[in-house]
């Protein structure tokens, strides 16, 4: 094998690398902050005594859940616009990636209502709260902190996940390096630093949500 | 445009059948074949893990945590281009099987570590003090606890490596993906067939996750 490693042309185009990398954490951000809101909402009918709300939203994250994404990605990018609803690119990831994060999300947040304590929710009302009151200041904290675990690995995976973003031409990482690759032919040189990058990124994410759990944790 | 009242689909359906069909054979091909060896490999690199000297732990944790770092789709394309640069020639499908072997394995090695770490140190103790070899430990005992305690995670990984073999269309691969984006190209029935294609691998996943859930309880100790 007489390949030798050469990165010159990896690092000439680094800022393209890193422009990518930070509009991928965008999408990720936001979109993830839509679907927790989104995953709230759901997670509250996955629980709710209303049996039609409950079967609705257990449809919901059945379906979306089995769906690999990069049918819904190419389902609102390509499909949605022939019933007249036109995205551009970045806004169609955006919401391919929001009702993909609230089906996940809401399970997290389903497992982390089911298992609080029955009795919060009556102390609550004993004091006098209403029961939206009693969700939004006693039960909606608490639930939080106990599912930063689960969500932390769910956040990390659906960050991954804004690699596909290339595949409508988003120009985010994973699209610039396919662009590095075949303009220099650098191929493995192009593929490790992105791997590494993305590696990083990660470990990044995984650390502060540690801090943050650590933080927050429920004291037993 | 409705898909219901629309017989223009079903006819496109008809007339593209044999497309969609070998589409949906090469997706479970690639997925079955995946979850199988990644399940295999992922084991060992489990138990490598978790009893292994303390450099094999090492290196194996690398793997693990730099395939988990990295996105599927960033794995599929590097086995594609990487590994032709570096002069082992796969073909495209078997690159994509390559790449989906190695992230499912990664799960299951995961799964297999913590499973194992759970299960109390007592029993190992146990069967040393009835003079069992590790071999014997773990086939007898070990495994078949960590095995029921991996099952519904185990079940969720391959629907996620069902999924991720979407990914593999990117480089060509004709599994159902790539043979729906060639059909919606030629009849540009795009809301009605990218639906379709969505609705065939919710049945595919759908009844994996139940399959699932009916050996979990076939097999739970009650």
């Amino acid at each position: 094998m007489d390949y030798i490693l050469n990165f010159n042309a990896v690092w000439r185009d680094f800022d393209l690398l890193i422009s990518g990398l930070l509009l991928g954490l965008r999408l990720a951000f936001i979109s993830i902050l839509l679907g927790s809101v989104i995953g709230l909402f759901v997670a509250f009918a996955l629980v709710s005594r209303n049996k039609l709300l409950r079967s609705i939203s257990s449809i919901y994250v059945t379906v979306i859940r089995n769906i690999p994404i990069l049918i819904i990605i190419l389902f609102i990018y390509f499909a949605l616009p022939s019933v007249g609803l036109l995205l551009d690119k970045v806004t169609s990831f955006i919401f391919a990636l929001t009702i993909y994060s609230a089906a996940y999300i809401a399970e997290v947040f389903r497992g982390g209502l089911l298992s609080l304590n029955k009795g919060l929710f009556e102390a609550g009302l004993a004091t006098g709260m209403t029961a939206i009151q009693t969700n939004r200041i006693i039960l909606v904290p608490l639930m939080l902190r106990s599912v930063l675990p689960a969500l932390s690995n769910n956040f990390i995976s659906l960050f991954k996940d804004t690699s596909l973003a290339a595949v409508i031409a988003v120009p985010e990482l994973t699209y610039y390096t396919r662009k590095i690759n075949t303009e220099s032919f650098r191929v493995i040189e192009s593929w490790m630093i992105t791997s590494l990058l993305y590696v990083g990124t990660c470990f990044v994410i995984a650390f502060t949500l540690r801090q943050l759990e650590k933080r927050y944790a429920v004291p037993k | 445009m409705n898909v219901l009242t629309n017989h223009a689909f079903f006819d496109q359906l008809i007339q593209n059948q044999s497309a969609i069909i070998k589409g949906l054979y090469l997706t479970a091909y690639i997925s079955l074949t995946a979850i199988i060896i990644g399940t295999i490999i992922g084991i060992f690199v489990g138990l490598f893990l978790t009893y292994g000297y303390r450099i094999n732990k090492f290196i194996f944790r690398i793997y693990v945590d730099f395939i988990r770092g990295t996105p599927v789709l960033v794995l599929v394309l590097s086995a594609f281009y990487v590994l032709s640069v570096a002069g082992v020639n796969l073909t495209a499908i078997q690159a994509g099987i390559l790449a989906l072997t190695v992230f499912a394995s990664s799960h299951v090695a995961e799964m297999t570590r913590g499973a194992l770490n759970n299960i109390s140190k007592g029993q190992t103790e146990a069967a040393n003090a009835l003079g069992l070899t590790f071999s014997k430990t773990f086939i007898y005992i070990l495994m078949p606890q960590a095995l029921r305690q991996i099952l519904p995670t185990w079940i969720n990984a391959s629907v996620e490596t069902l999924k991720a073999s979407t990914l593999v269309s990117v480089i060509g691969v004709g599994e159902l993906i790539l043979t729906t984006q060639q059909v919606v190209s030629r009849n540009f029935m795009s809301l009605e067939f990218y639906l379709f294609a969505g609705f065939l691998f919710f049945i595919l996943g759908y009844s994996i996750e139940r399959i699932g859930k009916y050996t979990e309880q076939k097999v739970s100790i009650k």
